[in-house]
């Protein structure tokens, strides 16, 4: 039987008490929220915190989903679960929604976190990619006060994030605009399994034309989960099928898959192909549908 | 690491209706505390990676992988866990349904398997086939190839809502 190493346990009462636990145990300390990447880590000794400060009991401050001027804002508590449940996710962004039917069991969902998942910052993870591509944002306070970063800037390379030693992300802001359609795509092993390959795709449109845009990869080594160079492929144009096949090229060129147990790399760059046209013509087919 | 006070937790759960108080290293994990501190042996442990399932129990009505929580973070919570199922009344009829349907062979996965079918079928009391395989997928089953445990769970469905319609007509 495997049992995480020994550590001191704490529990966050609220966000400036977490922020002040976390300086003043210092850099051995860990947040720990749904524990579903967290402490796997620790049972097989891969990850050795000597404190864990617990924020489940922040749940209800940082677990709330609303509209905040023309932003969702996703509490970093959230659960999976309560993400895909959610209608004002549902009505705005289904992305969000086809990504969360496909991350780990339902179970798991009951635990797992919206920000606990960005921080673990898996290469493979999913949300990181939908977030990504939806040119999200997150909030990060310390106690110096609260930073805004775009959530394709706050991974830094596998496991590793811009979120401080003592800091803690709070919340994800993801901007509403007119004429938006957004899908997610994803080939697994197995039903429940993390990604072989995975594809985010967005469009925000206008008089038939693609305003703007984002492509989000996950498991392919996608630099900061996206692909700028499919999305370029995208903006000002009319979402014909040349055009997405297109970018659904430059994507497949662009990222850099590795090859592992869950398969070779070219078959990887694609699926990344692939799976980006695919939740391509589902965007633009959801943007015309008029939301 | 130094061993201070912060490495032991007391934890006090309700668990089947019973209120329990015991002292645990803070490592200790959910699975563990149940099966070692309240000495219920139904819950099973099957894995490392978080992936089978045989050891969900109910925390707060919401199935949950009791080796992926910290008996810690139970601290307060109500527990159900397979040896709650029975009432007086008799068995759970998801219990009656892997009886009559030959739901399991070795076993293993059933108190998992249970917890989670009760929390399916409370959130939605009458699945379809694929329903059932979505809301059952983070259980695996050596035995069984799944047929009957779906039949043990729409079994239970049918005698869950005929009892329903008992009570309110
Ligand atoms: C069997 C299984 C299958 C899975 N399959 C998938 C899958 O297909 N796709 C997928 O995307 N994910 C998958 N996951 C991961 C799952 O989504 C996790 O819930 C998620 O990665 C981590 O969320 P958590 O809340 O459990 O984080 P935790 O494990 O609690 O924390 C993870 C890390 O983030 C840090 N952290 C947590 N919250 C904060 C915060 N608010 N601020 C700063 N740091 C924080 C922690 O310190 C830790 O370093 C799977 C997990 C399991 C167990
Ligand atoms: S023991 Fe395997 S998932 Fe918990
Ligand atoms: S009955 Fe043996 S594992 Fe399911």
């Amino acid at each position: 039987m495997q049992t995480p190493a020994p550590f001191g346990y704490e529990r966050a009462t609220s966000v400036d008490h977490a922020i002040q636990l976390l300086e003043q145990l210092g850099p051995e300390a860990r947040l720990v929220a749904g524990g579903h990447s967290l402490l796997p880590m620790m049972k097989i000794r891969l990850a050795q915190p000597e404190h864990l400060i617990d924020i489940n009991p922040l749940a209800a401050e940082l677990g709330s989903i609303s509209i905040d001027g023309d932003s969702l804002v996703i509490g970093a508590m959230t659960r999976h679960n309560d993400l895909l449940a959610s209608p004002l996710v549902g009505e705005h962004f289904p992305i969000l929604q086809d990504a969360e039917r496909v991350i780990a069991d339902p179970v798991v969902r009951n635990r797992g976190t919206v920000g606990g998942s960005l921080c673990q910052a898996d290469p493979a993870e999913d949300l990181s990619a939908a977030l990504s591509a939806l040119h999200a944002t997150a909030t990060i306070r310390g106690s110096s006060g609260s930073r805004s970063v775009p959530v394709r800037e706050l991974h830094v390379g596998p496991y590793e994030t811009v979120v401080g030693d003592a800091e803690i992300l709070t919340e994800i802001r993801v901007p509403i605009r007119n004429g938006c359609g957004s899908a997610y795509e994803k080939v697994e092993r197995r039903v429940g399994d993390w990604a072989i390959a995975s594809a985010a795709a967005v469009v925000w449109m206008d008089g038939g034309i693609i305003t703007d845009a984002g492509v989000g990869l996950a498991a392919v080594g996608a630099d900061h989960f996206v692909s700028p160079a499919a999305e370029a492929a995208l903006r000002g144009q009319q979402p014909t099928e040349d055009v997405i096949v297109a970018a659904a090229a430059a994507a497949a060129a662009e990222c850099n898959p590795s090859t592992d147990q869950r398969g070779p790399a070219e078959y990887k760059r694609h699926l990344a192909g692939e799976l980006t046209a695919r939740a391509l013509r589902r965007a633009v087919a959801r943007a015309q549908g008029g939301q | 690491m130094s061993h201070d006070h912060h490495n032991m937790v007391s934890v006090s759960v309700t668990v089947n209706g019973e209120s329990r108080t015991e002292e645990c290293e803070a490592r200790m994990l959910l699975v563990h505390f149940i099966r070692e501190k309240l000495g219920l042996t139904g819950t099973h442990w099957g894995c490392d990676t978080s992936n089978c399932g045989v050891c969900v129990v109910s925390v707060d009505g919401q199935p949950v992988k009791s080796c992926t929580m910290l008996a810690a973070m139970a601290d307060g919570a109500e527990l159900t866990t397979v040896e709650g199922l029975e009432t007086a009344d008799g068995l759970h009829p998801i219990q009656q349904g892997f009886m009559e349907c030959h739901g399991l062979q070795c076993g293993f996965c059933t108190p998992g398997m249970m917890i989670a079918a009760k929390s399916l079928l409370e959130q939605n009391p009458n699945p379809t086939e694929h329903e059932i395989r979505d809301g059952l997928s983070g259980q695996l089953c050596r035995c069984t190839g799944y047929h009957n445990i779906i039949k043990a769970v729409q079994f239970a469905a049918e005698k869950m809502s005929a009892s329903e319609e008992g009570a309110s007509a």
